[in-house]
């Protein structure tokens, strides 16, 4: 746990006691949910439960990994949970017309890889926000999805096919998509902490401008970023499908906000230039124990949304006070204060 | 663009940078000129296009639109956006078509409630915004759930029918004065208003101040915190009238009323030439975007294409619109950069 986010600190802001602090925060916080979760519930630490509530936020999961990488690099991809649905709905549309999975699957992907390179262009070498463009491409992916299937839901599919998304490793009850999300982790953590790749992501978001005359291909590893989007996009789409074994138009939809949560409260920063793969992967057991203890305590899945969105703005003003307390006692010891706020939110805006 | 010293050489630079500028600036009268090429197109497919009732239920709808749109305008010429406007709108229309189910307050009391949650709901989205220094983009995806949360949480499973409203309450919808619907009428007296707040205040220059330079800003003395505050409460506050104006329009309301409405709010913005950067744009833009974005919806219903291609559209439409705006912007500075150097 310590080492990464050593890195991550290292080559973000020299920020490591905030970031240590902000991990032991989250460990504290599954703690105590769990500690609340067996009062309320009997059943609540036992591993059935423990897999269920796992296996149903891993699409979540999965497409919070590139998120990170996104945002670190200074932007944001809005439109991750259309490209799920139109996933969800190509492999739908595709096995009922008759074409194999085997096909139909790696089709389906680079579908979600194009519809990244689409988002990547136009922000990296169109130098729109990704604001504007991926809240268009939200909206224009889910209305494709809904052109090719329209209201209707294909359920079909086969058993092999849906063990991917409601089965288990052989004699365990670990779900198939956890397997699925520690890999992708693992190889993303490792990209962003440990090569190149990942030291030029934190320099863009930290300072396009040096990080371009620093010799960063930022065209070249934005527009990367955004094609990793959709692709892992389209790969969440198809695990819901085989979750829930049924293909709808409007699958995934609202979850880009659970995504951005889960990130802003594995302490990335919203602004760029910090965050790490670990402690994201601590966020989403944090939101899996609190929406499962939110379950139990029976609080109905749209009231959760409640508890989700105060975390959301919780996740940012929380290291900002943390911040601005530091800086205070930084200037009361007669330390050089740090860069103001406001600099890097104009870096951000306008790289 | 200063008019005096044109060199010949620059002559071509300058002219075609003028003209983009132009036509940059006319945003609001190409909106209007394509309108018209397209309205002609539909009408040749679909002859009812061009009839009093179609027509008047397109203003009908693109004025709700319109009403949010100008709010959501003010937001982003801070520089700042506010996704939270479709759950404003959906608590507002569930707390007002409930408090007239139950006879609570009278209608007027209703409304006034509706109008008051907005403006609560928007300063909610300020306070976060400018006092706990959340990007407005976190700020309002966090408040978009929170409001749609508290809408599920206040409406259950339960539906107001429009049975179930007073008698009359859903008139405005449908009436006109002087030949033009109320709806209409409402939306044009918040930009007419809104437009000469922009032009001729403080307030209304120290918007643009703000969004188009917020350092500057700063050292010149404008509040910028309280800018922003103010354009968040006043999006809130038009929020609440859309929402008002959506139970008029339709009636029946329940926990998910208005699920979406935020994609048309700001492609409204984006297509009617408001810079997302901030610091350009205007409220005629805004209002005649939702127009346009209307006027769009009713062509494809008419030329036959199924409703499942409307989402697409608007997409494209926002994707386009920011495109030309970045291509037009570039344009007039590498003309201008161009005519520096010589």
């Amino acid at each position: 746990m310590h080492g990464p986010s050593v890195a991550g600190a290292r080559s973000g802001r020299s920020r490591l006691g905030v970031l240590a602090r902000w991990e032991t925060l989250l460990v504290v916080a599954i703690a105590g949910l769990v500690v609340l979760g067996t009062l309320l519930s009997p059943f609540f630490l036992t591993p059935g439960n423990f897999s269920n509530l796992i296996a149903a936020l891993m699409e979540v999961a999965i497409m919070a990994l590139p998120m990170t990488l996104i945002i670190v690099a200074g932007e944001i991809d809005l439109s991750v949970e259309s490209m799920a649905g139109l996933a969800s709905s190509l492999i739908g549309f595709l096995w009922a017309a008759g074409v194999p999975l085997t096909a139909a699957i790696p089709l389906v992907l680079v579908v979600g890889a194009l519809g990244g390179l689409l988002n990547g262009l136009l922000v990296a070498r169109g130098r729109l926000p990704s604001l504007v463009v991926t809240l268009g491409t939200l909206a224009l992916f889910r209305g494709l999805a809904l052109i090719v299937l329209g209201p209707r839901g294909v359920s079909n599919f086969p058993p092999e096919f849906t063990a991917l998304g409601f089965g288990y490793v052989p004699g365990t009850l670990i779900p198939w998509p956890f397997v699925i999300f520690l890999s992708l982790a693992l190889v993303l953590g490792v990209v962003l902490h440990r090569t190149w790749i990942g030291r030029q992501t934190y320099a863009i978001g930290r300072n396009t401008g040096a990080a371009r005359y620093s010799g960063v291909r930022v065209i070249r590893i934005r527009t990367a970023l955004f094609v990793l989007s959709g692709l892992i996009a389209a790969l969440a789409g198809i695990i819901l499908t085989s979750r829930l074994s049924s293909a709808r138009a409007d699958a995934g939809a609202g979850m880009t906000l659970t995504v951005v949560t889960v990130v802003l409260l594995g302490g990335v920063n919203i602004f760029g230039g910090s965050g790490t793969i670990p402690g994201v992967a601590l966020a989403v057991i944090a939101v899996a124990v609190m929406q499962n203890a939110l379950r139990l305590a029976s609080v109905t899945v749209e009231v959760q949304s409640i508890a989700l969105g105060l975390l959301l703005i919780l996740s940012v003003v929380i290291p900002n006070f943390a911040h601005q307390a530091k800086s205070a006692i930084d200037r009361v010891r007669g330390g050089r204060p740090p860069p103001a706020d406001s600099v890097r939110r104009g870096e951000a805006t306008t790289g | 663009m200063s008019d005096s010293g044109a060199a010949v050489a620059t002559l071509s630079v300058r002219s075609r940078g003028q003209w983009l500028a132009v036509v940059a600036r006319q945003r609001e009268l190409s909106l209007v000129a394509i309108m018209i090429v397209l309205g002609g197109l539909v009408t040749l497919t679909a002859p009812q296009f061009l009839t009093v009732s179609n027509l008047s239920q397109v203003a009908v709808l693109a004025a709700l639109i319109a009403v949010a749109a100008v709010g959501e305008a003010l937001v982003v010429i801070t520089r700042n956006v506010d996704l939270s406007v479709e759950a404003t709108m959906g608590l507002v229309a569930y707390c007002v078509a409930s408090l007239l189910e139950r006879h609570a307050l009278g209608t007027t009391g209703a409304i006034a409630f509706g109008l008051g949650l907005g403006l609560v709901l928007g300063m909610v989205n300020g306070i976060v915004v400018t006092v706990f220094r959340v990007p407005a983009i976190v700020a309002t995806l966090g408040t978009l759930s929170i409001f749609r949360g508290i809408d599920y949480l206040v409406a259950g499973s339960h539906q107001v029918p429009l049975a179930s409203l007073p008698d009359g309450f859903t008139n405005p919808a449908r009436d006109s004065v002087l030949g033009i619907p109320i709806f209409v009428l409402v939306a044009l007296g918040i930009v007419v208003i809104g437009s000469a707040v922009l032009r001729s205040t403080r307030f209304g220059r120290q918007l643009y101040a703000v969004g188009s330079n917020p350092e500057a800003a700063a050292i010149l003395g404008i509040p910028s915190r309280l800018v922003v505050f103010t354009a968040f409460s006043v999006c809130g506050l038009l929020a609440g009238v859309a929402g008002v104006l959506y139970v008029m329009e339709f009636g029946t309301i329940n926990g998910t009323s208005a699920t979406g409405l935020v994609l048309a709010v700001v492609a409204a913005v984006v297509v009617g030439g408001v810079n997302i950067f901030g610091g350009s744009g205007t409220l005629v833009g805004a209002a005649l975007g939702a127009l346009f974005l209307g006027f769009i919806a009713n062509a494809l219903i008419l030329v036959g294409l199924s409703q499942f291609w409307l989402q697409a559209i608007y997409g494209l439409v926002i994707l386009l619109a920011v495109s030309a705006d970045a291509i037009i912007v570039r344009r007039i500075q590498r003309a201008t950069a161009a005519r520096r150097v010589r």
